[in-house]
């Protein structure tokens, strides 16, 4: 059995890092908030871009716009969204597991793969595949769109130049604070959403476009394009303060755990020393008889 | 008092305007245009610059940086990056970016670097916008 010092100094030290994990916690419910605020904030934008999307595309003539050509997939980019810090569980493993999931299945149907990673732990969990093209690092604690923007930009003149045939972006889809499920939706091509456009046929059709639909396609699509980016930024960025709250809270009761069984081997030890003492001393006054 | 169009303008931060106004007036990429009750459906992009609306006489400035505008069933709504009244507006943030988009496209004039002066061309355009809005209040 430790000693009684050892175990004592244990127990210190587990306290502390309870009171550590339980303030992160904390942080990351404060943060959490602020980042489902942000999230609610852009869902309206979202909507009504999507309704102007598929009204323009239910209505226009959709062949002849680069970033819509669909091509023989050669090269596969894949944008994996991750956060910029650790400490919040299965999050970015999760993530990075679909990840590389997605790039064995398209190699073994002989396409090539890169990556593009959005946020510091995808860069450097995937760096050792080879594949990373580009990494933004620190992105993701004070995200705004212009940072959306330039991944968008970046990954659209690379698909303009024909290095990749196909854009696919992975983030995690904040559904409530308990569950954060990895999620990939495609970016390039841009596909006219046929369903959506169905289903407000009504309208489509009778607008006038100035300058020309052409014209307002061309600034639409690379718009689109940061609309997906940013939303996805803004799940995991969602999702990543709830998975280190839950991560954190699992860590809090951990420590208090440990902290009741490393007690009850404290009080053990504790009364063994007691006992001990108790018998030198009647052993002593025993002889002194 | 005539009819009224409803006005939405919805930023990524939020929505900014929903209200009924009398006439809009926007900076659309073809030059400018007004917009009043019951228009045909319509559908323009928005380069960066100023928004007024009109509700009775009372009259209110924004600035807009780009995006682009839907008009459908009596309802105008901007789909733009920032949308921010007069009052909102940092005047000397926006002087400060006016400086340096300045320096740069100097900057610039003499590398040919084409990106970098496209970049300080937009990001002057802002500023200059930014401080009309904030003047004209």
């Amino acid at each position: 059995m430790a000693s009684l010092k050892e175990v004592k100094l244990k127990i210190a030290g587990v306290k502390k890092t309870a009171q550590i994990t339980k303030a992160m916690n904390m942080v990351a419910a404060a943060k959490l908030r602020s980042a489902q605020e942000k999230m609610e904030a852009f869902r309206p934008y979202a909507a009504k871009f999507n309704e102007a999307m598929s009204n323009l595309s239910g209505g226009a003539n959709t062949t002849g716009f680069p970033l819509m050509e669909v091509r023989d997939v050669k090269t596969v980019e894949i944008v994996v969204v991750t956060s910029d810090r650790g400490l919040c569980g299965s999050f970015n493993a999760n993530i990075i597991k679909l990840a590389l999931k997605m790039k064995r299945e398209y190699e073994a149907a002989g396409k090539k793969v890169s990556f593009v990673c959005v946020g510091k732990k995808g860069a450097q969990l995937l760096g050792k595949t080879g594949c990373v093209r580009k990494s933004y690092r620190d992105i993701m604690s004070s995200f705004q769109m212009f940072h959306a923007r330039e991944v968008a930009t970046d990954i659209a003149s690379q698909f303009l130049s024909g290095a990749s045939d196909k854009v696919e972006i992975i983030y995690s889809n904040f559904k409530s604070v308990a569950a954060q499920v990895p999620a990939v939706s495609s970016l390039l091509p841009v596909q006219p959403t046929t369903e959506q456009a169905a289903k407000e046929k009504s309208f489509s059709g009778e607008y006038i476009y100035e300058p020309s639909t052409e014209e307002i396609m061309d600034v639409l699509q690379p718009l689109y394009l940061n609309v997906i980016v940013y939303h996805a930024m803004l799940e995991v960025g969602a999702s990543e303060h709830a998975a280190r709250m839950t991560a954190m809270d699992n860590a809090t009761n951990a420590c208090k755990d440990m902290v009741r069984s490393l007690s009850i081997i404290y009080n053990k030890a504790r009364q063994a020393a007691v006992t001990s003492e108790l018998m030198d001393i009647v052993g002593g006054a025993e002889a002194l008889k | 008092m005539g009819q009224q169009i409803r006005l939405e303008v919805v930023t990524p931060a939020g929505a900014k305007i929903n209200e009924d106004v009398d006439i809009v007036n926007a900076p659309g990429f073809g030059g400018d245009f007004g917009v009043l009750a019951n228009h045909a459906p319509f559908l323009s992009t928005i380069k960066i610059g100023t928004l007024t609306y009109q509700i009775g006489n009372k009259r209110e400035s924004l600035m807009v940086s780009g995006g682009f505008c839907e008009v459908s069933n009596n309802k105008i709504t901007f789909l733009v990056e920032s949308a921010e009244r007069g009052g909102e507006i940092d005047v000397e943030r926006a002087l400060k970016a006016k400086e340096r988009a300045e320096r740069r496209l100097a900057q610039a004039a003499q590398q040919t670097e084409n990106f970098n002066r496209r970049r300080a061309e937009v990001a002057l355009q802002r500023a200059l916008a930014r401080l009309k809005v904030a003047n004209l209040k």
